[in-house]
């Protein structure tokens, strides 16, 4: 019923769209995230998973039509633990992190993907296409490897596996290290003489300083500056001392999880092209390292030149939706709307690597959304959702909940009876 | 429903005053300690002058929209809500012209103060854990004035707000109501008569706490559900014991019986006194929760984080108790499982009160952001709610639960001018709260610095607020 009322509502013309077939997503406003802007009555066609056109004009003849009041490219949460926990509370149904092994750097969140897992279709649902799915530091600061995916549900829908390497500095990473930052410190310098003295270390006996063999291999392509590294921190001497460390150490990858006293360093992070993922709600010294955090850190820092993503870190893994609620009050606080789009598109692109996504372009891959407002707007959703031009089921075991409760009759049977 | 509730225990004039005095009549009223206050309000609205808001769209809290309407404010009051209303001499006049107004918003659930920032182990005063009946602790002795949350909250619209302590317990003790205005001491924010509270909690949380949760098995009671309903009643009949016998010394008969903390709590809930807000968030649960309320006679005020309401709103109407939900958090854990984003609209629309409330210090700082993504999920879900009726989940509601609304919650004449001057419609994320009053003094101005309060923490930090 409610997926009927949708379709009335937009005018979706979608003839039932088997998989990958040619659509014309017709858009009042498109915004493409590249030099063609926001285009005004626009027309994206895609068709066999990539996208054709993108322009103004007539649809092409004869094709199915979705219409909606804006289109833009599947939106990418750029730091998320969806997917790899179904329940967090539940120990059971909760693979982000684990305290009780003795690995760490080799723990590969992928091994916990589930696809299946009720968050996937709810993030889908609100637009997003592409997740980078980090496991949690619960033993050492060296957290695992994540992955990317995308939020079909499908087997398989891993299309980047050892992604990235997360790593935790700051208060956290003091705490998961002994107690002290110093500690921290310690043990990620001895895990980078781990790796680069693998061979003398490892070949006849387990002797890393801090790593495991097993640990140090996985750490290998990261200290190597093959694999992008995520360091979590905060606080403006941490953000400091990484780039310290980035300067000591210029073929590493890095981007930075958090920064939330990123404004304070942000032309030193622009002019080291470190890339920022920040949760652009963090606006409260909730911790000493977060004294200066403020609403306006994103647009600071973007105001510096630095590439900014936009992420919810509260609740990484059923609430990774809220991204764009976030990104839209970045905007009230002074960061360009545009800007605010590309934290949510092409910066995370960008910093994972991710070749033809986050963009409406001829030859890119067809992640598109067809909304019925303003994407960032807190009263928007999205009417369809295609991934790699896959029109996407606009359903998640919560609107079938719903669906269910709409009405509470049940005079003739029990409401179970309606599914 | 709440203020009959009130009147009807007698005693709640007592609360109102504060503190009671000695009356002459044989027993002194400060011997009656279910409504005994030692900690009373010293909160004085601060300095206003006449106001009028011209020009704005007023959405008056009750269900009412102004277009091009106004709002005057004199004496810290709302003496007037209408179109064409003239300045007193020597009043203020704002023109709100694109801007909308509306009533403060109200949280029902915070814990500022009691789990304030910095989050440092010194300052986790939010839950008195050591047993699962703590109905003798109130939480206005954790609040931390200080609390820069209490600020970024102020920034968002916020005038009023309940403090409750956690819910490891099954009773966590008395929650209070404050005002939202910086402050030396908790008795400055306190809200002038506001009644008490009592924080109660269902489900996991007390269990895991107390059964399973201290690394031994088994731990102490309750294990289970089942034992939390039996915690529930074990002392709800003990506290109807005691009020039996206070009632019987009041009524002249006997020795005055000892005072006991946590009796006088959980008695001032069963003589109507002290507001039950209950944290439950399973439908079921709710469901046995209202049964047990009636096998002791008292009323539960609002469920918290109830998000399953929306399966039992229609008992939850024929009951008379608000729901305070959140507009989409879900999953996190087991009973919050089922969480839809449909849930504020369908208790409303079958005819329950409906109250957003955040449980967050991030949160609160846009409970109406979260109000409008509620709002226009039940509008895709076929419930159509104008805008200014759901405003009531954000302001009136809330002060019902609270047994405020006669005194704040809608910009009614005579009401306490608690006011909040959008940048647009705020059901939109890009408006902003402009300008904050509260009992009429202007207490927040997102354009004029001077106007926006720094805590003495943030002082001489790298920060100094939020957007120095």
């Amino acid at each position: 019923m409610i997926r009927s009322l949708i379709l009335g509502l937009v005018a979706l013309c979608l003839a039932p769209v088997a998989a990958a077939e040619p659509v014309a997503i017709l858009g009042e406003k498109v915004w493409t995230g590249t030099a063609q802007g926001t285009l005004t009555n626009g027309v994206v066609v895609i068709d066999n998973g990539k996208i054709v056109s993108v322009g103004t004009g007539a649809a092409p003849a004869g094709m199915p039509q979705v219409k909606a009041e804006w289109v833009t490219p599947g939106l990418i949460s750029a730091f998320s633990r969806t997917g790899i926990t179904e329940v967090p509370g539940e120990k059971s149904a909760n693979d982000t992190g684990a305290g009780g092994s003795p690995f760490s750097a080799a723990l590969s969140a992928a091994d916990g993907f589930n696809p299946d897992a009720t968050p996937i279709a709810v993030t889908r649902l609100e637009g997003f296409t592409r997740i980078a799915v980090a496991p949690d530091a619960r033993a050492k600061l060296f957290a695992g490897q994540g992955f990317l995916a995308d939020t079909s549900g499908q087997p398989g829908s891993v299309f980047k596996d050892r992604a990235f390497a997360f790593i935790v500095l700051g208060e956290r990473g003091a705490s998961l290290s002994g107690g002290s930052r110093p500690a921290a410190w310690a043990a990620l310098r001895g895990a980078f003489d781990d790796v680069r003295f693998f061979t003398a270390r490892y070949m006849t006996h387990n002797d890393g300083n801090v790593l495991t063999r097993m640990d140090a291999q996985a750490f290998m392509p990261a200290v190597k500056g093959e694999q992008l590294i995520l360091i979590e921190a905060r606080r403006t001497s941490d953000l400091e001392a990484i780039m310290d460390f980035k300067q000591e150490n210029p073929m590493l990858k890095i981007a930075i999880v958090g920064a939330d006293e990123g404004w304070r360093v942000a032309d030193r992070l622009a002019a080291m092209k470190i890339p920022v993922i920040m949760d652009a709600f963090s606006n409260l010294p909730a911790s000493f390292s977060q004294l200066a955090a403020t609403s306006e850190n994103a647009a600071r820092l973007a105001r510096a030149g630095v590439p900014v993503a936009i992420v919810n870190l509260d609740d990484a893994s059923h609430q990774a939706r809220l991204a764009a609620q976030i990104a839209g009050n970045a905007v009230a606080n002074g960061l360009p709307f545009d800007t605010a789009m590309k934290a949510l598109t092409t910066v995370p692109a960008e910093i994972f690597g991710m070749s033809g996504l986050g963009v409406l372009a001829p030859g890119a891959r067809a992640d598109v959304v067809a909304w019925d407002g303003d994407p960032l707007e807190i009263t928007s959703a999205p009417v369809a959702v295609f991934i790699d031009g896959v029109s996407e089921p606009m359903e998640s075991r919560q609107t079938k909940l719903r669906d269910r409760y709409l009405s509470l009759d049940h005079t003739d049977r029990p409401l179970a009876y309606k599914h | 429903m709440m203020k009959k509730l009130l009147l009807s225990a007698g005693l709640g004039v007592c609360l109102a005053l504060g503190a009671c005095g000695g009356s002459g009549d044989g027993k002194k009223k400060d011997d009656v300690p279910r409504v005994f206050d030692p900690f009373p309000s010293t909160y004085a609205a601060y300095p206003s002058a006449p106001t009028l808001i011209t020009n704005a769209t007023v959405l008056d809290g009750k269900g009412g929209r102004i277009d091009g309407g106004s709002v005057l404010i004199e004496g810290g009051k709302i003496t007037a809500v209408g179109t064409d209303l003239a300045a007193t001499e020597g009043a203020v006049t704002i023109n709100a012209a694109g801007k909308w107004v509306t009533p403060g918003i109200i949280d029902n659930h915070s814990h500022l103060g009691a789990y304030p920032s910095p989050g440092v182990d010194a300052h986790g005063d939010g839950n008195e854990v050591s047993g699962p009946v703590t109905a003798e602790v109130w939480v206005e002795h954790s609040v931390w004035p200080q609390d820069p949350g209490f600020t970024r909250a102020l920034a968002g619209g916020i005038t009023s707000l309940q403090i409750l302590p956690g819910s490891a317990n099954l009773f966590g003790g008395r929650g209070v109501v404050l005002k939202n205005v910086p402050a030396r001491s908790v008795q400055e924010m306190k809200f002038p008569g506001a009644p008490h509270t009592l924080k109660m909690a269902c489900g996991e949380n007390p269990k895991r706490v107390y059964g399973y949760g201290r690394g031994s098995f088994p731990g102490g009671a309750p294990y289970s559900r089942m034992g939390n309903v039996a915690g529930y009643r074990a002392a709800w009949i003990e506290a109807a014991d005691y009020k039996k016998k206070w009632d019987k010394f009041l009524d002249g008969e006997g020795e005055q019986p000892a005072r006991n903390l946590e009796l006088e709590t959980l008695a001032g809930a069963l003589n109507g006194d002290i507001l039950v807000h209950m944290h439950c968030y399973r439908a079921d649960e709710m469901a046995i929760i209202l049964d047990l309320s009636k096998e002791f006679g008292y009323k539960v005020a609002s469920f918290h984080h109830a998000v399953e309401a929306y399966k039992i709103a229609d008992k939850l109407a024929d009951y008379g108790t608000c729901s305070s939900m959140w507009a989409d958090w879900w999953g996190f854990k087991m009973e919050a499982y089922d969480g839809i984003r449909e849930n504020i609209p369908m208790v409303h629309n079958a005819g329950a009160c409906a109250i957003v409330h955040s449980d967050s210090d991030i949160g609160i700082q846009r409970l109406n952001q979260e109000a409008a993504k509620a709002w226009s999920d039940g509008k895709r879900a076929g419930i159509d709610i104008p805008i200014e009726e759901a405003w009531q989940w954000l302001s009136l509601n809330p002060a019902k639960s609270l047994g405020i609304d006669a005194r704040t919650g809608s910009l009614e004449p005579g009401k306490m001018a608690d006011v909040v001057v959008w940048s647009a419609n705020p059901f939109s994320v890009y408006a902003q709260a402009e300008q904050v009053y509260i009992d009429g003094a202007l207490m927040y101005d997102r354009n004029d610095p001077a106007i926006q309060p720094v805590m003495d923490f943030e002082l001489g930090q790298p920060g100094e607020g939020d957007r120095k």
